[in-house]
């Protein structure tokens, strides 16, 4: 009772007096920061998965190469998950006279799982959602398709050996992304209708499918029991697998948003730690003088624990009415950037902000707290007892470990966040010892200084332990707010460069080499200036130094695959601009026609390939072997033609060559296109357009979410700088009164405070930097995976702001108090 | 009948040992003092009156040697018990008032009495205050406080829980003469309602002159001064 009636009583004093107002702001961004990025990606991954659900028609996919299992449909069912089948094969369909290749799908009831199919009754515009399949009898067909053969809405098309009226042009099908190299124009009929089609016959090239859709848990469970069932020939999907470059941005973005909370929670916990040490000298004072009247041990801890828990208790929950807020705020904004709404936020993110809160409000201040149990009571006659020495390094130890366990979470990667915690300690080291360093040069500064500037100086050297935590703090908020802002834009520019919007949509294949002029016309009519045509020849890789290739050693599911399939080689004498050499060397001119390779990197590690290997071809019959003489990556989300195999000019000369182009043609622009293909019935264009709008909507979305949490932890970095400013400033404001009592003028305390702080601030700025630059470096190429370049401009800038906004603000800070007459301040003080 | 002890101090030693050599502040100090006496202790500054006044209050322990507080040995007594008899039988009057700054006068004063788990704490403090004239300035905090205000209300605390033993350090040495002579008054005037032995340290030798007893301080002994008792 009296624990409380005293907790409470010393609570509202220091509120007055500031330091604990600046204790509870710092807990209530850890705790709004840890919540809103969980609240937010939470709903914000649901939200960005239910949207990759849509480019795949589903939650999950189980794909064969043969009717696939009863067991695969009644186990979903079983689990009571929503699933459907589908069946896609090539096959000619014919109007009249004309004829063409098409992807033929036939759907089941519930097709889609997720996303909606879009018709129209005619070819351009006019969409509608449909809310059934294809009717027994018809079919709904992609517009290309429809100029092709000439159809329009009504018209009968013979698929095998039936006759199906199309009922509706297809605008927009979820599902279509797939391997897009085999794309022909889409023909969506009801799967009831394919038996009498006589389509499907024994060794027909059929893909069949089953599609689910649940919540996350249960395709999650699904997904591990199937994957545990599948045998050779089978295969499941998910949104992250099914489309590489969704699972890449949703990587990045998670990452991001991961070292962004994980940087606002390491900064709110050093402006906890900041704003903890003034409250806990204040407090010296008043616990000796209660010791002296009396108090035991166990009432002052009982005090201390109880302020502990109120200032955690508001400040958490606070906190996370903020976070709650916050990503409200949120959903409303991305209401307009979302087609559908945002799903709605768990109970879970508020739970463990409100532990995370607590937790971290024991573990920085609670063991600081506790020294003042240990406060003497003959503090009172002698008041350099003790004092609070910030160099008892055991007392951080369950701030650092509960840090490091915050940061491992919120990276939820080891690497990212041990690099992190990293660091932090090098920073903490390397601060250290400039201050260290600092104060040795400064000691030796001669004495005819600039008396003022001396005195400023001076006090680096008599608060080593202070000026350490103040550069520290100023350091880590400055080099958040840099990482933060290098790394964001280096990603966000990644993203943009990553799909421009003149990014290739279409892509034409199966050009032969006497088409190649008309397509080039075809190019200059429609403007499409940079376009280009690349070769290809269809091989099969045979062998490995002279060993047969066997698909079957490779235990990895992609290397099998890789291993089975035929590539497309192509010849190039330059290099294209979205690939990079990783080892090995191009060929130069004189090398032309010299049985070299250039192989993909990844492609190379499926498959246990190495520089200077020797693989063997298969060429239509013919063998040709290569050696491997560079290793590239290639930045496959450029959307451009790219290629696992390229050879010097020459080397393929005697092979049958088809070729393949890409360009951007704006969505509804396709009349060139139809055009084209009416003079070439040959060729196959690949239309990715909707497919990229998808992407780029996504990404433009996630765009939004990293600038948003950016904002946040923004907030905390000026949290943490704010509190290294308070953490000192009534000790200056005595220093300065009593200068001022001494004699010296306004200008010389100003200039003192100046000094001081010029150098703290540049001090901070330099090691942040540095830091920054460092982490930014490693964070983008090695965690995130994006390029990084150093960028000098914007590091001056934040190293000179940083060093004139400290001393500045540390100015207005106490500003006020240099206009007041000495006397009244000694009386405050 | 000769009056009981309240503190006695035997064979009292007190080294402080620096990175030098060894400090002698309290050297085989003897001293006994009767329940209701006002004894002063004077001594030049750095005599060791503070250091011998805060081992008497059990702030500080011994190198050496006994503090017996109404006969009880506080060397066997453990922080929490020294602090639990101080909170009992003692109070304090500081030469820099010692007031919380974040407390109100009266929060100031009800401190000692919520700690001693005095119900009635506000009756008690505001009781106190009164006593001293501050009837008026309960709700004001120490900084819109004067000097002689501040020290009467810390006068004001340290009489507030009726302590046995009142231990006072230089409590007229942060004011002017006018301001302490009325502190000063005012300590002696409750001490003599309260029947409270007061123990006094100062170098103020007018001061020391209003006690019963006087002893002077001196290379870590304490000799009989010649100031006249009244």
């Amino acid at each position: 009772m009296i624990a409380m009636a005293i907790a409470l009583r010393q609570l509202r004093s220091h509120w007055a007096s500031g330091e604990v107002r600046v204790l509870l702001m710092a807990l209530i961004l850890a705790v709004a920061a840890t919540t809103t990025v969980g609240f937010f990606t939470e709903r914000i991954e649901s939200a960005l998965v239910r949207q990759g659900s849509l480019l795949l028609g589903a939650d999950a996919v189980l794909s064969a190469d043969h009717a696939l299992p009863g067991k695969y449909i009644q186990q979903a069912q079983q689990r009571g998950l929503h699933s459907t089948s589908t069946m896609e094969f090539p096959s000619m369909v014919v109007q009249g006279e004309l004829s063409h290749l098409a992807e033929i799908k036939a759907v089941s009831a519930g097709f889609p799982l997720r996303g909606e199919l879009t018709i129209s009754s005619q070819v351009i515009g006019g969409g509608m959602l449909a809310k059934t399949i294809p009717l027994p009898g018809t079919v709904w067909i992609e517009p290309r398709l429809s100029s092709l053969l000439a159809l329009k809405v009504g018209d009968e098309i013979e698929v095998g050996e039936r006759k199906l009226r199309v009922a509706a042009i297809l605008q927009r099908e979820p599902s279509r992304g797939g391997d897009m190299f085999n794309i022909a124009p889409r023909l969506l009929m009801n799967a009831a209708d394919v038996p009498s089609t006589k389509l499907i016959q024994l060794g027909s090239r059929i893909r069949y499918q089953l599609l689910v859709a649940a919540d996350a848990k249960s395709i999650d469970s699904y997904s591990i029991w199937a994957k545990s069932q599948l045998v050779r020939g089978e295969r499941l999907e998910d949104v992250r697998s099914a489309r590489p470059e969704m699972k890449s941005a949703l990587e990045k973005s998670q990452q991001f948003l991961g070292l962004s909370a994980m940087v606002s929670v390491i900064l709110a916990m050093v402006a906890m730690f900041l704003a903890n040490l003034p409250y806990v000298q204040r407090s010296l004072d008043s616990y000796a003088l209660m010791r002296c009247f009396g108090a035991s041990k166990q009432l002052i801890t009982q005090i201390l624990l109880l302020q502990t828990i109120l200032l955690g208790l508001a400040g958490s929950a606070l906190g996370c009415l903020l976070g709650l807020a916050a990503q409200a705020g949120l959903a409303k904004l991305a209401g307009k950037l979302f087609l559908e709404t945002l799903p709605n936020p768990s109970w879970l993110p508020a739970a463990s902000g409100l532990l995370v809160g607590f937790v971290t409000m024991l573990a920085v201040i609670w063991p600081q707290l506790l020294r003042l149990s240990d406060v003497p009571a003959l503090r009172i006659l002698r008041r350099d007892l003790g004092d609070l020495d910030i160099r008892s390094w055991l007392s951080y130890v369950p701030a650092f470990a509960v840090m490091a366990a915050l940061v491992m979470w919120q990276a939820g990667n080891i690497r990212l966040g041990g690099v992190t915690l990293m660091a932090f300690l090098g920073l903490l080291l390397v601060t250290g010892l400039l201050v260290y360093v600092a104060g040795r040069v400064l000691h030796r500064l001669p004495e005819h200084n600039s008396g003022a500037w001396r005195l400023g100086l001076a006090n680096l050297k008599r608060r080593p332990g202070m000026v350490i935590a103040q550069v520290v703090g100023f350091s880590m908020g400055l080099m958040a707010l840099m990482l933060l802002a290098f790394v964001r834009g280096d990603l966000i520019q990644s993203w943009q460069a990553s799909l421009p919007l003149d990014a290739p949509n279409r892509f034409i294949i199966n050009i032969q080499p006497n088409q190649i002029s008309g397509v080039k016309t075809f190019f200059t009519q429609t403007g499409l200036v940079s376009a280009d045509v690349f070769p290809m020849v269809r091989g099969r890789l045979v062998a490995v130094n002279g060993q047969p290739l066997n698909a079957e050693k490779y235990l990895d599911d992609r290397a099998r695959r890789l291993a089975e399939r035929e590539f497309n080689l192509s010849w190039a004498a330059k290099m294209q601009a979205d690939n990079q050499v990783l080892a090995g060397r191009w060929w130069t001119e004189q090398e032309y026609g010299k049985t070299m390779l250039s192989l993909e990197q990844g492609l190379a590690d499926s498959l246990g390939i190495k520089l200077g290997d020797q693989l063997t071809y298969d060429i239509a019959g013919t063998r040709l072997t290569l050696a491997v003489t560079s290793l590239r990556k290639v930045q496959w989300d450029s959307m451009r033609a790219n290629f696992f195999a390229v050879v010097p000019p020459g080397v393929l000369d005697g092979f049958p060559a088809s070729y393949i182009t890409s360009f951007h043609l704006p969505l509804g622009h396709d009349e060139p296109l139809n055009q084209l293909i009416k003079s070439f019935p040959n060729l196959t264009v690949i239309d990715i357009a909707s497919l990229m709008e998808q992407v780029r909507g996504i990404m433009n979305k996630m765009t939004y979410a990293v600038e948003y949490v950016f904002g946040f932890s923004m907030l905390a970095g000026l949290a943490v700088l704010y509190a290294a400013l308070v953490a000192t400033r009534e000790e200056r404001v005595r220093e300065a009164t009593l200068l001022r009592v001494l004699g010296a003028s306004r200008l010389q305390v100003t200039q003192a405070i100046l000094a001081e702080f010029f150098c703290i601030g540049l001090l901070a700025a330099i090691v942040a930097t540095v830091a920054a630059s460092a982490l930014a470096y490693y964070v983008s190429i090695h965690v995130i995976g994006i390029s990084y370049r150093f960028n000098p401009s914007s590091a001056f800038v934040a190293l000179s702001m940083s060093s004139l906004l400290v001393p500045a603000a540390a100015w207005l800070g106490i500003r006020g108090f240099l206009n007041l007459p000495p006397r009244q301040l000694l009386q405050s003080i | 009948m000769s009056r009981p002890l309240v503190v006695e101090a035997l064979q009292l030693n007190k080294h402080i040992s620096s990175s030098e050599n060894m400090l002698t502040i309290l050297s085989d100090l003897n001293l006994a003092v009767p329940n209701g006496e006002r004894l002063a202790i004077v001594g030049s500054s750095g005599s060791g009156k503070s250091t011998l006044l805060g081992l008497l209050a059990g702030l500080d322990t011994p190198t050496s040697g006994k503090v017996l507080i109404n006969g009880q040995d506080i060397g066997m007594l453990d922080e929490d018990g020294r602090a639990a008899l101080r909170g009992k039988s003692m109070g304090f009057v500081f030469q820099s008032f010692q007031l919380l700054p974040s407390l109100t006068a009266l929060e100031n004063v009800m401190l000692p009495l919520q700690l001693a788990g005095r119900a009635d704490a506000n009756k008690l403090a505001l009781a106190a205050l009164a006593r001293v004239g501050l009837e008026q300035r309960i709700t004001h905090y120490p900084r819109q406080l004067s000097g002689g205000e501040q020290q009467r209300v810390a006068i004001a605390r340290a009489f507030a829980p009726k302590p046995s033993i009142l231990f006072a350090d230089e409590p007229t040495g942060n004011l002017d003469a006018a301001t302490g002579q009325r502190i000063i008054e005012l300590l002696f005037s409750l001490n003599a309602e309260l029947d409270t032995t007061l123990i006094l340290v100062t170098h103020d030798t007018a001061l020391a002159g209003n006690c019963q007893r006087v002893l002077r301080l001196q290379d870590g002994h304490l000799h009989d001064s010649e100031i006249t008792t009244p």
